[in-house]
């Protein structure tokens, strides 16, 4: 791995990782595949996460869809676990809570496929610093 | 893909759902439906948005619209006109309660939400495992603009004007404690993050560490950079094994980046970070006993000065900074003191984070502006009280704050006024109870978790909390005198007054904040031997009224020890002598014969 030495450099790698996004590169993921979020906290697992993420990498793949899947840390909505951020290209993030088996069918069959929001998002409630 | 080119979100949260927001879901499907529109536009309801003083919400999107104060009626309208004819309903966009100026770009409207996201900034949205990820969200530019362009000094001034302060619940300045270790010539200087988390129900320093450790190790970076130190000691407990697990995956990515190491981005400042596991004992979180515990002596306290800025770990000058406040400082460097000092109180400044946790609907993590109200997170962000029960106070600080009530829901919250209301901010952990919670067992809970934890070196920690403990346990099992109120007051001040630490400081905090804010509850527990709410089992009675009563037998079945006689078709009576208070009998009446005095 490439040494950062200053902050030209820094600055070129996110260059460069930026770019990654807008075209197909590997280390972050790219804007023009489906992205499955998955919330990986401690408290997540415990409430079943890493078996909803197994069954969706498992059954995108089965299911012949081009799609990213990244874990992620707590996204706030304990609630609500395991909740599921889907991303299709070109649309806003959705944030899909209580994902199990069923409901990351469905998240699939209705939302990936056909576009159809699912009840129960959980929208964004809170304000970003960086936009 | 479908043919649904528009959605309409509606709000489905407490708030906008107590305002019928689901007959204007309701009356936006059937109007679709009547317009022939069922194939292009979807309803959907959501959760809350966080404009909740605005409710009902319905978000259209993909045009990022929000119409607020939605009613069944307008729901012809919008959909005539929105669907449709692709025409906002102007009436019905957001306007700003105070100047009537209509919000119309969606970005704008985002000041209105009650959440701000600073030391979450990343948290659920970044990959942790994955550094590139990190420095896509401008990672490691704060540490880089440092290093190139500030001296420490100039570093430390613009955390002191932040306004930053001890997000462990201490509250002191962050700044100034960075200049303290400054000041201090040594060869050697060190700093510390604490993520000895411990406070029951609290999980917001797991959460960053977990979701976001590139923050925390960019942040004692710039600590480092800023005291003089070149090595820094997470000091994390034992029980955090993902988050452990993740901050080594991220420590050594930074090195391998070169952001740890030696000359980091070509200056002359080398900087290095490696973890020391606690074996999760409370008093483990207060400075000094942390210090100890990661010399490898007994996790205890010792008396302050020397304080660690002077003589910490190894005697070498040392910072300690929770995880939490560390994760505040990048930002802080990026965005400029001027862009955080505008977020929060008069003397708190910036954000806090609160596991909320308890009777709430909503239990999560949570990032407020410091002078929110307590309202506002419990009934507005929690979504108000699990099965529409009463509320009745919040723990916040944790084992060692107090229990605030209905009279301090409006209190802007930070670290000034939460002790003057007699609890204190704490590290975050915030506990909601209702009606059906019992403030001596509750007292006795927390105080039970403070004697456990106890280190025992001090007598007023170690002997007076037991001692607190056996008196609310003698008063949960019904031979509390009224005299043992007050006992438990003065007890609890001398233990205030003498002990070592922290934890013995404030470890009475809850019971004498529970006696004084619910002192008919204390007194019906030892004058009338009653539990209000129910929870004391030793003070229960069950009794059957005679003329409920059918003779049905199934209480009589359903009594595990044998406490209930009568012969079918005639009332039944309990014998208090056996019975155990399981309330079997009173879960299996149908004809509601059963009551508990």
């Amino acid at each position: 791995m490439t040494k950062i030495k200053n902050m030209a450099d820094l600055k070129k790698l996110k260059e460069q990782l930026q770019s990654d996004i807008k075209t197909e590169g590997k280390n972050v993921r790219p804007e023009s595949l489906v992205h499955v979020k998955i919330a990986m906290a401690t408290c997540s697992i415990a409430s079943g996460s890493r078996e909803t993420m197994n069954y969706l990498v498992d059954e995108l793949e089965k299911r012949n869809i081009d799609a990213v899947v990244t874990q992620t840390g707590c996204m706030g909505y304990c609630y609500a676990e395991p909740t599921v951020e889907v991303t299709l290209p070109g649309k806003e993030p959705v944030v899909y809570g209580y994902v199990d088996h069923h409901k990351a069918d469905e998240i699939i069959e209705k939302y990936i496929k056909n576009g159809i929001l699912l009840e129960g998002i959980i929208p964004v409630n809170y304000r970003k610093i960086d936009d | 893909m479908s043919e649904y080119r528009i959605h309409l979100l509606v709000c489905g949260g407490t708030g906008c759902l107590s305002q019928s927001s689901h007959a204007v879901a309701e009356s936006l499907i059937h109007e679709i439906k009547q317009q022939g529109l069922s194939d292009i536009a979807q309803v959907v309801s959501t959760g809350c948005f966080g404009l909740c003083e605005h409710g009902p919400v319905v978000k259209i999107i993909p045009d990022n619209t929000y119409y607020t104060h939605v009613k069944a009626e307008d729901a012809v309208e919008i959909v005539e006109e929105h669907v449709v004819k692709g025409r906002k309903v102007q009436r019905l966009l957001f306007k700003d309660p105070k100047t009537d100026k209509i919000i119309t770009e969606p970005g704008e409207l985002e000041a209105y939400k009650k959440q701000i996201r600073i030391a979450l900034r990343n948290c659920g949205v970044v990959n942790p495992e994955n550094i590139d990820e990190y420095i896509v969200r401008r990672g490691y530019e704060a540490l880089g603009k440092v290093l190139a362009e500030m001296d420490p000094h100039q570093t430390i001034d613009i955390i002191k004007k932040s306004g930053l302060r001890g997000r462990g619940g201490g509250g002191f300045s962050t700044g100034l404690k960075w200049e303290l270790t400054a000041i201090n010539e040594a060869d050697r200087k060190y700093v510390v993050c604490n993520a000895d988390e411990g406070d029951p129900g609290a999980f917001m320093d797991r959460s960053i560490l977990e979701g976001d450790p590139h923050s925390v190790i960019e942040a004692m970076a710039i600590c480092g950079y800023c005291t003089g130190a070149g090595e820094g000691l997470v000091y994390i407990r034992a029980e955090y094994p993902l988050a452990i697990e993740r901050l080594k995956t991220a420590i050594k990515q930074a090195r391998n980046y070169g952001l740890l190491g030696k000359n980091i981005f070509g200056s002359d400042f080398s900087f290095d970070i490696d973890l020391r596991y606690g074996a999760g004992a409370f008093v483990c979180g207060e400075e000094t006993a942390l210090i100890h515990s990661m010399e490898g002596k007994r996790g205890e306290p010792t008396m302050k000065p020397p304080f660690p800025s002077v003589a910490g770990y190894l005697g070498k000058p040392t910072t300690v900074n929770n995880v939490e406040t560390f994760a505040n400082v990048p930002p802080i460097i990026l965005n400029g003191h001027e862009w955080f000092s505008s977020i929060g109180t008069e003397k708190s400044k910036g954000t806090k984070v609160f596991a909320l946790a308890g009777k709430v609907n909503n239990v999560g993590l949570i990032e407020v502006p410091m002078g929110i109200t307590l309202r506002e997170v419990i009934f507005e962000i929690g979504g108000g009280i699990k099965g529409g029960k009463k509320f009745k106070a919040v723990q916040t600080g944790g084992p060692s704050g107090g229990c605030l009530t209905e009279k301090h829901l409006d209190i802007p919250i930070d670290y000034d006024n939460l002790i003057a209301a007699g609890s204190m901010m704490g590290s975050g952990g915030m506990i909601v109870m209702d009606e059906d919670d019992c403030m001596v067992d509750m007292a006795k809970f927390f105080l039970e978790f403070t004697v456990d934890e106890s280190c025992g070196k001090c007598a007023p920690c170690r002997i007076g909390n037991k001692r607190l403990f056996e008196l609310l346990e003698k008063i949960t099992k019904g031979n509390g005198v009224p005299e043992d109120i007050d006992r438990l007051v003065n007890l609890g001040n001398v233990i205030k007054d003498t002990s070592l630490c922290g934890l013995g400081q404030s470890s009475p905090n809850p019971v004498i904040s529970m006696i004084r804010n619910f002192p008919d509850e204390y007194k019906a527990h030892v004058t009338d031997k009653k539990c209000p709410s129910g929870v004391c089992k030793a003070l229960m009675v069950y009794e059957i009224i005679p003329e409920n009563c059918v003779g049905c037998t199934a209480c009589a079945r359903a009594c595990p020890v044998g406490a209930i006689t009568g012969e079918r078709k005639e009332v039944h009576t309990i014998d208090t002598s056996l019975c155990i208070k399981c309330g079997a009998c009173m879960d299996r009446c149908k004809f509601n014969a059963v009551i508990v005095k």
